[in-house]
């Protein structure tokens, strides 16, 4: 038997997918397992297909969902009250007769199932170790935790996959991202993602695919591990993953949509084969050490202008590192601890998960944020929103004095109308601190919801172990 | 897709890194479920000052920069979010080529696939064209070379399928179409 070259995790879903491998003159086909799609990156994907007169080719493999420009006020879900913006019920309206027309399952605005989809894709069991999924979103890598190859794509990609199930792709490289050692009290899968895009830089991953390895990420559970692959576009990367093992599967056995039975023995098996072999090559390699990270804070407006909580704004040279200071109102040299916060944000993608929002309440349980300082709650999904409640997270939420949604992208685009104010400083567990993401002229700190809890609590910049009790 | 062959146009500078698609088209004019118009809101808290007035100083405000087809920008141009409405903004501006030592991934593939080119320089050359807003410049996508005013040609990387795309005006569904048989296959052989 020919013995074959070790490959990666990556290089294995990527060969198995290979409708038609790449070759010098042409990029290679490759095949989507799981399509998402939501109102904001599809419409004009569908008016492609309709103005070329082609149906959906495999409706059964894209699942719809709305959360970018949606309300997560009750009324406005549910029907009690219209949608407050006008070009965001056009949206959801043209989603609803996009999918009734071309024969694809949405799960819409009022549904028990509903949310970002990046959080119910894994929720539901639909994300699964080895699969390829592609959605018109960046944040696409989240579906990498689960040891999927899962990446972002454009309108007229999504289009493409609507009409052949299929994406013409060069294959990236691959980049293993070890951590060693052990995360602290109060230092989360949150500071981590932020330490290592802070090392690498956000351009540091471009045209890489990122696997995540060593005992730190294999200590991680889940909803960490999607924390982590979520934010790989931060860096540049095109994917981020992770290898499936015992917490993966444990994670998705019972979902609605994982295989059942004979189906799920069979994926099982299938699934032990995909970590990456020993001696596999990757093209570059990164080491982290875990216990150099402190609890995280962004001072600038990309993700790679970072810092540990108690540092000082770097000094740096250049017109546009000013500038970013300038638009965040900071100078350098100064600490950022105790500088006031206006609002706080916990939800996204990147950090609105059961886990994060037991994180958050752990420090906000029986007291009260900062007079005057504005904090939104917003689940990732209908289901995260129920589970929490049933625990009693909501009231801990309230009783603080914190507003409580209905699940969405909400505050992190701030495409719904939850919007920071211009000039106002944002606490926010979300994943992008560019100008003007969460509103013109908003000023974007990004951390854990730990630490948004704490800066919740006190209306400053705040170092979550202070509160935890233990010495910072 | 509209073919692009040849390029001849003055530059507009956009000499920072980093320019994320936020920042190119800001999320709240994504509500559109339209591809056309999103020129007018290209950059724009950048370009437009709080009052909705253009900011005098904005390199793209400059009567100069009004035919201009080419953008010159600090590295990592276009990272962040799969928004395709920032490829549409650009294009529906005028521009047809984007030229960095660096460009975000997602950005460069969503512009291929509109004939917008994203053309990567060399530090030397990048920066060059960094210090010299409206320089001159030539853009041939046969050949795969861009020539400075002095004659310098810079050849410049250009995936093989994606310029035959871009010289004959094809897009990719097409070829994706022609091969559901080999994917009916790949099906069946799963």
């Amino acid at each position: 038997m020919m013995s074959a070259a070790p490959r990666t995790l990556f290089e294995k879903v990527w060969q198995r997918h290979e409708v038609v491998p790449e070759s010098a003159s042409a990029p290679a086909i490759l095949y989507v397992d799981l399509h998402l799609i939501h109102e904001v990156t599809s419409p004009q994907a569908f008016a492609l297909l309709r103005e070329r007169g082609l149906p959906v080719w495999r409706p059964r493999r894209t699942l719809a969902t709305m959360d970018h420009s949606t309300p997560t006020e009750t009324a406005q879900v549910f029907g009690g009250a219209p949608i407050a913006i006008e070009a965001a019920a056009q949206q959801v309206r043209e989603l609803e007769r996009n999918c009734a027309e071309f024969g694809v399952e949405l799960l819409p605005l009022a549904h028990a199932e509903r949310g970002i989809v990046h959080v119910i894709g894994p929720e539901l069991g639909l994300s699964q170790p080895g699969s390829t999924i592609v959605c018109g979103d960046s944040h696409t890598s989240t579906h990498g935790a689960v040891g999927a190859l899962a990446f972002g794509i454009g309108t007229t990609e999504v289009a493409h996959v609507l009409a052949s199930q299929c994406l013409l792709q060069r294959k990236p490289r691959t980049l293993a991202l070890t951590v060693t050692g052990k995360l602290a009290e109060g230092v989360g899968a949150k500071d981590l993602i932020l330490y290592v895009i802070g090392q690498i830089g956000v351009g540091g991953g471009t045209g890489h695919v990122i696997e995540y390895r060593g005992p730190v990420i294999e200590g991680l559970d889940m909803e960490s591990r999607m924390t982590v692959c979520n934010m790989s576009i931060e860096a540049g990367a095109r994917a981020g993953m992770i290898a499936p093992d015992e917490t993966t599967y444990a994670y998705l056995a019972g979902r609605p949509r994982a295989p059942r039975g004979a189906a799920w023995e069979r994926a099982l098996e299938a699934w032990r084969e995909l970590p990456s072999d020993p001696g596999a090559r990757f093209d570059r390699t990164v080491q982290v050490h875990a216990g150099l990270i402190e609890p995280m804070i962004t001072y600038g407006t990309h993700p790679g202008m970072v810092m540990p909580i108690g540092g000082r704004v770097p000094e740096r040279g250049d017109a546009a590192f000013a500038r970013a200071l300038d638009y965040m109102g900071l100078a350098p040299g100064q600490p950022l601890k105790d500088h006031p916060v206006d609002v706080v944000f916990i939800g996204s993608c990147t950090n609105a998960r059961l886990s994060d929002l037991r994180s958050a309440a752990r420090l906000l349980r029986g007291r009260r944020i900062a007079r005057g300082l504005r904090m939104l709650v917003v689940p990732g999904s209908q289901q995260v929103k129920r589970a929490a409640e049933s625990e009693g997270l909501d009231a801990v939420f309230r009783e603080a004095g914190a507003e409580w949604r209905e699940s969405g992208c909400s505050m992190c685009l701030g495409m719904n109308g939850d919007l920071v104010g211009r000039g106002q400083y944002s606490v926010s567990t979300s994943n992008r601190n560019f100008e003007g993401r969460q509103g013109s002229g908003a000023r974007t700190l990004l951390a854990s919801p730990l630490t948004a809890a704490a800066c919740a609590l006190t209306g400053r910049v705040t170092d979550p172990r202070e509160l935890l009790g233990g010495a910072p | 897709m509209r073919p692009l062959q040849r390029l001849r146009s003055r530059t507009v500078v956009l000499p920072d890194g980093n320019i994320d698609t936020d920042r190119i088209i800001p999320a709240r004019f994504l509500t559109t479920t339209e591809r056309s118009g999103l020129g007018a809101h290209l950059f724009a808290d950048w370009r437009y000052a709080p009052d909705g007035r253009e900011r005098a100083d904005f390199p793209l405000n400059r009567p100069e920069a009004r035919d201009c087809a080419v953008l010159v920008a600090g590295p990592n141009f276009g990272c962040g979010s799969s928004r395709e409405h920032a490829p549409w903004a650009l294009l529906d501006f005028g521009f047809r080529a984007v030229v960095s030592t660096a460009i975000a991934d997602i950005f460069r593939s969503n512009s291929l696939k509109n004939g917008l080119l994203p053309l990567i320089v060399p530090e030397s050359e990048g920066a060059w064209l960094l210090a010299h807003p409206g320089a001159e410049v030539d853009i041939d996508i046969a050949t795969r070379i861009l020539t400075l005013p002095d004659g310098t040609r810079v050849p410049f990387p250009l995936e093989p399928f994606a310029q035959h795309c871009l010289l004959e005006g094809l897009d990719e569904l097409g070829y994706l179409l022609a091969r559901r048989g080999a994917v009916e296959a790949y099906e069946r052989a799963r």
